[in-house]
Formats: C-alpha cells, structure tokens, sequence
C-alpha cells in the first residue's frame, strides 16, 4: 500500500517538477493539477519534463482563484482520477506545489501504514478556530459571496454589510456541521470515496461552492460525516500570519525545518536553493521515528506576528513610529524622578545610589546640558549631553535613554530650574514615578548670598513654573505614578517617605534604610520665606513653616537602647 | 465625548483616556486633505517635467539597457570619483541580486566612468552639468527611472551607502521584493547608519574591493530624533555620530537619515528630496503607526573612510553640496580637521541581529 500525491500547482513549474519527481521516484503516485491561468506554452513543457514518469498523470484543470470554490474542484477531480487510476493507494496527500517534503518517503508510508484508518485532517468547529481573518468565521457559512475578496475587496465588503443589517442567512443542508481546517489533509481511500461518490453530493457542493473561502471547510465538514477516525491535524507544516498570508521559507530556516520532524512543509520560497538541495537529495533527509514537532517554528512566527502588531514597547525607530496612545509602552521601563530632593538634602544623588542600586543622574534637563551620572559627557547609546541637541527633541531624548539602559533603572532630578518641555510626556507615561517635595526650590535661593530683589524675582518665577507643573501631574490626564509633599510636611518626617521611594526603585532585597541623606540646615528658612512675604510674594508651596520656630528636625529617632540580659 | 477641551499638549493624555480603546489623534479634515492632496499632485508633475527637461543633459557612454528583464532588480546612483568604493559597491550589491546598474558619471577625473563603461552589467551616462542644479542629481536619475525602471524594483542610492536588510546575508533581494509584493507594499524604508572608526578618520588604510566596515565598524546606537513630517507623511530622523559631532549647537541642520531607497517603481514617481521621501506620498508610510514594527533595513555609510578630510576640501571648494553651502563650511572645516568621531558609548557593529536589538531596523513580520 502506498500513498497517492494530489498535487495543486500554480507557479514555480521547475520546483513543483523537481517535488513530483521526487514522490514519484519513491513510489507514491502523483496527480497534477495545474492552474488553467498557467498559459499554455509553459503548461505544455511542464507535462513534458514528466513524461518519463508513468505514475505522475495530470488531471482536467481549473481556473484557480484564491478563497473560491474551483480550488475545491481542483482537488475534487485530481482525487478523483488518483482513485481511479491507483488502485495501490490507500491514503491520498493532498499537497500543492510550493510544498517540500521533508522527511524520508519511506517513513511517511511506514507512518501511514501503521495508522491505515485514520485520517489526517485538521477539522474544528467555527468557535474553536482563533485564526480567522477579516472576521468571517461561521458567517462563511451563512453569507453569500458573489465578488472576489481579492480583485472586488470594496464590493465584498459592502455585500458582507448589506447581508448583516438585512440579517439573510443561507440554510446549511441537513446533515452538516460547519467545521474548517488547514486545507492540506491526508485522507484514507474509503474515506475520500465515501464524500466524492456520495448521491447528496451536488447538495453539498451546490452549497461549498458559495461559502467563503471553502477549500478550508468543504472536506473537513464532510469527513465528519463519513470518519469516526480522524485526527485533527494536518502532516503539512504550513502557518499563517495576522494577515492571512503564508509564512515562507528560506535557506536559513534549514535547521529549523529539519529539527520540526514534520512531514511536509510550505510555503517553500522557490529560490530556496539550499532547502530544495537538502531535502530532496538522499541522506540529506534522517530517519528519525519521530513524530512531527513543529512547536520551535510556531514559537518564531508567532514572536514575528508580535513584533509587527505590537512591536516592542519604548521603542521610536524608522519603522515604528506609533501614534500618541498607540505606543504599547511610551518608554520601555521603569524610572525614578525626583523633584526637591537634591535641594534639601546634601549629597542626595550619592546617597541614592548608595541605598537604591540604581542609576542616579543629576538634572537630566537642566538649561546648561544633561547631568549624567559620572558627569559622563555622552551617555549610553552615544546619547550625547549637548543641551541643544537634547531641547531639540526631548521626548526623543528621555525615550532613547531609557531604552540605551533597559535592564537598569534611571533615576534623575527635575525641578522648576530646568526645561519643563517634558512634563507632560512624563505625566502621561505610567512608567514614570515622579516624587515631588513642593517649594524645595526655594532652599538654593535661600541659601545663596544674593541680592534679595533677585532673589525674589527669581522665587515668584520659580515658583510659577512649578505650579504650572503641579498642575500637569495633578491633571485627570496624568498616568505616571505621583507622589507629592509639601516641604513642611516631608521636612517633619522625612524617613518614611524616603523609605518608600527606595522601596519603589525596584530593588529585590528591599533595604531597611540605616543610612539617611544629610537635610541641609533649615534654621531661619520660616524667617526668608517671612521676607519674601514682606516683599509682596506669596512663597505657598513650601506649606507651612513657622516664621520663627525651625521644625523639628528628625535625624534617625534616637531609639532607647535594648537591654540586654547577661 | 467630554466637553472640556485639553490643552494642546495634553492631547497624548486625552488619548490614554482608556487603555483597551486608544482613540486616533484628530485627522485634518477632508477639505485640508484633498487640497494637500493636490498640491502634491502638481509637485509630483512639476518634478516629472523638471526630469524630462534635464534629460538632454545626459549622454548615453554605455546603453545596455536591452539586457533588462522584466522581473530584473536595478539600482541607480550618480556618481563623481567614486574607484575607491565602486568595486565594493558592485560587488555587495551583485551579491544581493541587482540585475542591472544604471550610473551617472558627473564629469569624474579618477576613472570612474572608463571603469563603469567595461562592466558588463551597468549601463552608464555621462554629465557635466551641474550637479547642484539638477537637484544633487535627483532630476537625471527621475528620468533614467521614468525611462528604464518602470515596474521594476529599484534600488536609488549612493556609492556610499550599503544597503543591509534582515537575512541579507541568505536571503537575495529578490526573496525580500516577493515578500514585500504579495503583501501590497510597495517601498521599503532603510535608515542611513554612520558608520565611522576608532581613531582619527584617516588613520585607517582602505584599499579598493575592501569590506570598508572591516574598519568602519562604529556607529551611534541610540541618538536618534524623530519627528513625523507634513504634507509627505514621511519620518524625519536626525541623529547619530555626525548630529553628535557637528550640529550639536544646530540641530536642526544634522543631516537627515531617513531614507526610501528600494520602490517598486512606477514612471510617475518622483523623488522629492534626495531619497528621503518621495511622491505620492503612500511610499513614504514605511513605518508602523499602531505600535508594531514594520520591515525594515539600513543604509551602511561609508562615507567615513579615510578620504573623506581630503574630499571634503574638495567638495568645500566646489560648493555643490546643499542649498545653502555656506552654512556647511563649518562642518567641512571640521571634518578636514581630521576628528575622531568615536566616544566611549559607541556601539561596535556585530552584524544585522545586533543592529535589530538595538532597535535601529526589524525584521517585522519577516522571520
């Protein structure tokens, strides 16, 4: 017993020549059906280079288009004469010409030998298909499709539409099931003649011929009716993307194909050189026994599927640009932003980068260039400091940075001094944790030896550019994580605060803060912002300070020494 | 929807508003797009004619064009004093499958054109006309591709860039042109890379038919500013080691990186603007705007290799460069200074699947 090839040709001739001969050279008898749109000349050398081979025939052709009915038909009567004309084949494979076998002839009979009932056919109920495209799944079977989805998309369509708000639906003939499935199957002998001699066939090919795309549905709702052994699969390694269209393959999936101990293979690029070598060559293919696994190679088309509908998140490149609200991610990952603190507390960069092990830049957006960590003066990704160059995009400055270090959390400074052109994007962004300690501004200025109308000049200025941005992070629109103080209240308490924002950075052992950073001296700060009151300011997001009494300060509470039993 | 407006620039968080349905920022309305519409129209033809006048500048040193075939790959270029970089260029190029050359000799002194004349595949024309007034070259190669490269796939490029692609190395241009017919698309977008060396710029020898990225092997990984351009719908990308080098106090002269070199041509396409865009427009769309990633490729840039501080003397003087060469003279002033373009966070090229990982092209769909 043997197995007989139905093959479908459109194109590549030389290659489908090259696969026919190989079946044949192995003893599997192989009907050719070649697309009538193949002109005549072609079609005619095509036959020719054959001739030699008596057991590869070629049936009445068919004008093929894709998604209709004579795909059907194509199969319909090549199967029909490979019935007929060999009566050594038990199952019957149905194969097109950009297929490539890929494991041994022998071991596919042996395969089918060991299983002489079973049918290979992938045939699932319309819910349970999650690949459809365009939308269609059991309206395939209830609408009518008169125009070509391929040449007429526009009247396709609008039919489609016309048919679900005049809520029309064909009647499935009794008996049937819907079902759809790859549409390369591998049928028994008694099955195939069991649906192609059926008396109720003109019923059922009267309806097939107008369901959508029914080269996917026409045998495998029909095996159902003849089968109880089918295994809902299909030999041939074919996969589809997001748009419907075949994966190809190239020289470089070689190994992949070997290691995938299927079968058969398409879509196989006809260039392919090396993978037709390969394959069809003795010894190129092993004998393993296996049965197929093509599990690698659906991992790999389906990260590919990934990367083109949602691409990776954070990244801005030439052929990714998302609209606002379609980026899937406006950075790529977490980062840390401080507001106030570098003011009031000594040495707070070094500190951070002490207790929260990560990266730690001053002000990234200050008016003269990027502090980077390190005082680089290009950072990682050749991300160079130059204030222009930063101002002349900024969104496109803090996305490549956070995608230069992905891996590794950023913190960075930001306050009213420096460009607040980045204020929305980062309020928008929800990997954004901004901290804010309100009013710290003021603490430089009150402990810098100016002239106090500059002074004062430079607080209402300040602290004008700083509401504005209090506004944007309070905003409905706001999505980053937001934590806001007012100076008073974080100058009374600050270790919980701080404890929490060490925690927030991410770090996997979370340490009990023993180190607390050095608040500069706030003693007479209530008395300056007083005189900036005097001048006829009002300093307001500091909160509260008394004008006289300093606030308490709390270092690390002195805690009661334990006892200590001997 | 709401009643308040947001401010303009919170248009981004209007649009967050709720993950699972992002609403698409505001389209101009159909009157503005129709207008833009045909304003394009009209460059486009404007364009087209400008070409068709130009063509008498060009004389015909060596026509092979009979040997085209219909499905054959071309790639175009004009060219001056190019020996150095050709015999590698033709040579990487063949490689990929390019059928057929078509040049631009313009007035070259080096042998370029004699060299180009003898090989079998290039047909070549010869100017001296202004390079400058025939839009650096743009309005001779429109009307070579009106005339030759209709329905073809073509490849526009200069002797200085070296396009790569995914698989480039095992799959042929003709596995990418397939590909990329069935889907419908019908350009494809690769962004120039500066490719430069460690070390001052002429400390490295080269030598005709060298792999110039054997010493070329640096390049900016992650610098690069993008904005989305109207009326043409294009991206417009600076960046990279020149923006950081030369225009970091003028950014917005940085050089434009962008770039559409590969079109499945049609006599009623114009370039606009060097290969950085082109009209009708849809050719320009070769980026995702859904936040997936679509194909895409990179322009290898020789331009780096030791010559470059002589050329630039060279090319300061002629003054053909750019529309307003004065401007530039600071940039060539630089460049003969010899500088060393590398810096500590340079990123050393380790082949196509780094340069993905970085994010600078993707394979999209294309596994």
């Amino acid at each position: 017993m043997t197995v007989g090839i139905v093959m479908l040709v459109h194109e590549a001739l030389d290659r489908a020549e090259q696969v026919a001969r190989h079946w044949a050279g192995h003893g599997c008898p192989v009907v050719i059906h070649v697309d009538k749109r193949v002109k005549r000349g072609p079609y005619a050398g095509f036959v020719r280079a054959l001739a030699d081979l008596d057991n590869v025939i070629f049936s009445s052709r068919h004008r093929c288009e894709w998604g209709t009915w004579s795909l059907v038909q194509a199969s319909q009567s090549a199967s029909t004469l490979m019935l007929a004309s060999f009566p050594q084949v038990r199952h019957v494979y149905l194969a097109s010409g950009s297929c490539l076998p890929l494991r041994p002839v022998p071991e596919l009979i042996r395969y089918l030998d060991e299983r002489p009932m079973t049918n290979f056919i992938e045939s699932v109920t319309t819910q349970d298909v999650p690949w459809t495209v365009g939308g269609l799944d059991s309206e395939r079977f209830t609408l009518r499709f008169p125009f070509s989805w391929k040449r007429h998309r526009w009247l396709f369509d609008r039919y489609v539409k016309l048919q679900r708000r005049l809520g029309v639906k064909r009647k499935i003939p009794d008996g049937i099931v819907p079902h759809m499935g790859s549409q390369w199957w591998c049928l028994t002998r008694q099955t195939l003649s069991a649906i192609l001699e059926d008396p109720d066939r003109p019923i059922y090919d009267r309806y097939f011929s107008r369901v959508w795309i029914p080269d996917e549905s026409y045998y495998q709702t029909l095996v159902r009716l003849y089968s109880n052994n089918i295994e809902s699969r299909s030999l041939t390694l074919s996969k589809f993307d997001f748009q419907g269209k075949p994966h190809i393959f190239y020289d470089d999936h070689l190994q992949l194909l070997r290691r995938s101990d299927c079968f058969v293979a398409r879509k196989i690029w006809p260039r392919a050189e090396r993978l037709y070598r390969s394959f069809l060559t003795e010894g190129g293919q092993i004998m393993t026994g296996a049965e197929p696994n093509p599990g690698k190679i659906d991992r790999i088309f389906a990260k590919a599927v990934e990367r083109r509908t949602r691409g990776r998140p954070g990244l801005y490149m030439q052929s990714r640009f998302p609209h606002e609200g379609w980026e899937n991610g406006k950075t790529c990952a977490p980062y840390s932003v401080f507001e106030g603190f570098a003011e009031l507390f000594d040495g707070f960069e070094g500190w951070l980068a002490r207790v929260g092990g990560a990266r730690v830049h001053g002000h990234l957006f200050a008016p003269d260039k990027a502090h980077f960590a390190g005082n680089q003066s290009v950072y990682a990704g050749a991300l160079s400091d130059s204030a222009k160059l930063r101002d002349y995009n900024p969104k496109a400055f803090l996305t490549n940075l956070i995608w230069n270090t992905r891996g590794e959390q950023q913190c960075f400074q930001f306050g009213p001094r420096d460009r607040q052109d980045i204020s929305w994007f980062m309020a928008t962004d929800p990997n954004a944790q901004i901290s804010v300690v309100t009013g710290a501004w003021a603490v430089p200025l009150y402990r810098s030896n100016r002239n106090f109308s500059d002074i004062r000049k430079e607080a209402a200025q300040l602290q004008k550019i700083e509401s504005a941005h209090l506004d944007i992070l309070r905003s409905g629109w706001s999505k980053a994580r937001i934590r806001i103080w007012s100076m008073a209240d974080f100058v009374e308490a600050p270790m919980e605060p701080l404890q929490a924002l060490v925690d927030d950075l991410g770090i996997r052992q979370k340490p009990r803060l023993t180190e607390a950073p050095k608040l500069v001296d706030l003693s007479g700060f209530g008395q300056f912002l007083q005189n900036l009151r005097n001048q006829g300011m009002h300093p307001h997001l500091m909160g509260d300070f008394p004008v006289n009494n300093d606030p308490v300060r709390e270092t690390d509470p002195p805690r009661p020494r334990p006892y200590v039993v001997r | 929807m709401t009643s308040e407006t947001p401010p303009a620039a919170a248009s981004a968080a209007a649009d967050g508003l709720s993950d699972a349905v992002p609403i698409p920022p505001a389209e101009p309305d159909l009157w503005q797009r129709l207008r833009s519409a045909y304003r394009l129209r009209w460059k486009r033809r404007r364009l087209l004619w400008r070409a068709l006048r130009k063509r008498r500048q060009l004389r015909p040193v060596a026509d092979r064009t009979g040997d085209i075939r219909p499905d054959t790959i071309l790639a175009m270029a004009t060219l001056r004093n190019e020996m150095l970089r050709l015999p590698h260029f033709l040579d990487h190029y063949r490689r990929l499958g390019v059928g057929h050359f078509l040049f631009i000799d313009n007035a070259s002194t080096d042998g370029t054109g004699d060299y180009l004349a003898a090989q079998p595949d290039v047909s070549l024309w010869h100017t001296d006309a202004s390079y400058r007034l025939s839009r650096f070259g743009v309005d001779w190669l429109t009307w070579l591709a009106m005339r030759h490269a209709h329905g073809h796939w073509l490849l526009t490029l200069d002797a200085d860039e070296i396009l790569i692609y995914p698989h480039w190395q095992t799959r042929p241009l003709a596995a990418l042109t397939e590909w990329l017919d069935d889907r419908g698309i019908r350009s494809f977008g690769a962004m120039m890379l500066d490719m430069y060396p460690r070390g001052r710029l002429d400390a490295q020898p080269y030598r005709p038919g060298d792999d110039p990225f054997e010493t070329l092997n640096w390049f900016d990984s992650g610098n690069y500013m993008i904005r989305r351009q109207e009326p043409m719908g294009n991206l417009w990308i600076q960046g990279g080691a020149r923006a950081r080098v030369f225009f970091a106090a003028q950014p917005r002269r940085a050089p434009t990186l962008n770039k559409v070199p590969l079109v499945r041509w049609n006599r009623r396409y114009a370039y606009v603007n060097s290969t950085h865009a082109l009209l009708p427009k849809a050719l320009n769309r070769v980026y995702d705007q859904g936040g997936g990633e679509a194909l895409s490729g990179l322009l290898l840039h020789s331009k780096f290799l030791n010559v470059v501080v002589e050329k630039s003397r060279e090319e300061k003087a002629r003054k053909q460069h750019f529309n307003n060469s004065a401007l530039y003279d600071a940039y060539y002033d630089r460049l003969i200074e010899n500088p060393d373009l590398w810096c500590a966070t340079s990123t050393r090229y380790r082949g196509w699947r780094h340069l993905e990982a970085v994010g600078l092209m993707s394979r999209g769909l294309w596994s």
